[in-house]
């Protein structure tokens, strides 16, 4: 049993973000790095499946990006996963899903993967294109956005999210590719020992034209903050301020307190 | 501009945000056909070629893919549209990579001949404009006024072959039992309430405001909240006189289910958070310091 698990790393979504000098993505200075939420997700059920069938599974982690994303492999290793591979791409964040999807699909081509997981999509572009794309170029088939997987010799059954918190069953069949989706699981902490492993283990490093990097189908420009409400107020100050002047501002613009106290 | 729009269905009605498609195309003065597979009752409105199969095959993609690709083997169309939601994310790769074509997911609006998409949990927006001669595009649902229906398409009966690679076993229907589409107030947690704990401040507030208590995901994935009270496009839709996001950054899932708010205030300590872009008042503070004097000054009032 052979498993892929594919995994980008993202700024926290909590940074301050800036356009960088070309205006196509931003500016990575002073930015803070981890796991992409979905990612985790994916991480997590792909090392519990090669648990539960005892030694007979590897977990290869795979991620694309300059030097810095190797601190994620190197979670994901200390997560539980086997092999870590590195495609070393500095250009990586400026890639479109095609092209980070050709690479992916270039390197898992010819590996014999039984199932490839990925997260649904990422915090940063929420494209959620490549996992697809992938399993297209591979030819396997694939579900998107999965709340439950379970495996049985050869076979699985999923849960997809739909709209509206409707979910549908599905079965298939190894070879296939699943996206997972936020709260599929709980992904664990590793432990120290883990961690002190993941620090030693050798990466397999590859080139973006080695695993046959292709040309983008999309172009990206202006980059910008979305602008906050125009009719919006922003308040700071301290909290009883603060309080008295929402209480002011919710007497005169709703209804919601009623005249003369609350309903 | 010729558009192909990939209409959705379920339980074999046509999606009410299909209509949305059609004011994407509005938008861009262009030409529209559809396809649509598995409608049993009316047919949308409009005037233009629908093509269309009386097959089911729900969560069949590869059927889905064959059908959209024979409509577009007939129409040509410059770009296919389809809803950014759980059908539409799904099928529009499997399009695009048949195609080999530019795919530009969640579009937001439209820029200068580009197609502005949302980046970094919507913190951030950017423009993208397709390489290639044909594009698969993805609208976001709730980002384009709808069109006006009327005029009667030409009907084109095609088929596609089914695959039985993945096989439906069934639908699971979504946990009830809190109804938060009427409540007048909703005060919701976020992430940045913090823990399971500090949701009995917004519990609190909401009482104070004789409202409802809401969620945001990661809150009900975490199990602070049961999941029937979450609010966005993978729980409820919700449209109080008062909602109040605390410590939710507002993710576009989250907006598309409460934009529809009479007034919004949100409290967060990040000020760049998305929820300032459909914020009346945006508080800058931690919610663990600012709920309860909040919820003191209204019992004040009393």
């Amino acid at each position: 049993m052979n498993i892929l698990v594919c995994i980008k790393q993202v700024p926290d979504m909590e940074d301050h973000f800036v356009p960088n000098a070309a205006g196509r993505w931003f500016d990575e200075i002073g930015l803070v790095w981890r796991m992409n939420e979905y990612d985790a997700f994916a991480v997590e059920e792909a090392v519990r499946l090669k648990e539960s069938l005892g030694g007979e599974a590897r977990v290869t982690a795979l991620s694309i990006g300059p030097v810095r994303v190797v601190e994620t492999i190197r979670k994901a290793l200390s997560m539980g996963c086997d092999e870590g591979v590195h495609i070393d791409d500095p250009m990586a964040t400026e890639r479109d899903p095609w092209q980070i999807a050709s690479m992916i699909a270039g390197f898992a081509a010819g590996r014999g993967f039984d199932l490839i997981f990925t997260g649904m999509q990422s915090e940063d572009r929420s494209s959620a294109q490549v996992g697809v794309l992938v399993a297209e170029r591979l030819g396997i088939a694939s579900v998107t956005g999965i709340t439950a997987f379970e495996w049985q010799d050869g076979s699985m059954t999923v849960e997809r999210e739909l709209e509206g918190g409707r979910k549908c069953r599905l079965g298939l069949k190894a070879p296939a590719l699943l996206t997972c989706q936020l709260g599929l699981n709980t992904p664990r902490y590793p432990t120290l020992p883990n961690i002190m492993k993941s620090k030693r283990a050798a990466l397999t490093v590859l080139s973006p034209e080695s695993v046959g990097l292709e040309s983008p189908k999309a172009s990206s420009e202006n980059f910008r903050p979305h602008e906050p409400n125009a009719a919006g107020v922003i308040l700071e100050g301290d909290a009883e301020t603060l309080a008295a002047q929402v209480v002011s501002i919710l007497e005169s613009r709703t209804s919601v307190l009623g005249p003369g106290g609350v309903r | 501009m010729k558009l192909l729009l990939v209409g959705e269905v379920l339980d074999g009605a046509i999606v009410p945000e299909v209509a949305e498609l059609f004011g994407f195309a509005a938008r861009l003065g262009a030409e529209t056909s559809m396809v649509l597979t598995g409608a049993s009752g009316n047919l949308p409105a409009f005037e233009g070629r629908l093509y269309r199969a009386d097959a089911v095959h729900e969560f069949d993609m590869t059927y889905h893919k064959r059908f959209v690709l024979a409509a577009i083997e007939r129409e040509q169309p410059d770009a296919v549209v389809f809803l950014h939601s759980s059908y539409g994310w799904d099928l529009a790769p499997r399009v695009a990579f048949a195609m080999q074509a530019a795919l530009i997911s969640g579009i937001v609006g439209l820029d200068g001949g580009g197609y502005l998409v949302e980046s970094c949990n919507g913190k951030m927006r950017r423009t993208v404009r397709p390489l290639t001669g044909r594009a698969v595009l993805t609208i976001q649902p709730g980002a384009f006024a709808v069109a006006p229906m009327q005029g009667s398409p030409e009907v084109i009966d095609i088929d596609a072959e089914p695959d039985a690679a993945v096989e439906f076993l069934g639908c699971i229907q979504p946990e009830r039992g809190v109804d938060l589409s009427r409540a007048s107030v909703i005060v919701s947690a976020g992430r940045g309430v913090g823990s399971a704990e500090r949701v009995e401040l917004v519990r609190a507030l909401s009482e104070a405001l004789g409202g409802e208590v809401g969620a945001s995901r990661p809150v009900v994935d975490a199990g602070w909240l049961e999941r029937a009270r979450q609010v966005g496009s993978s729980g409820q839709n919700v449209s109080p006189a008062l909602y109040v996001a605390c410590g939710i950054s507002g993710a576009i899932q989250h907006l598309a289910g409460m934009k529809g708010s009479g007034f919004v205030l949100a409290v967060n300590t990040d000020r760049d958070a998305p929820i300032a872009s459909v914020a009346d008042v945006l508080v800058v503070a931690d919610v663990a310091e600012f709920l309860p004097a909040l919820t003191a000054a209204i019992q004040a009032r009393k």
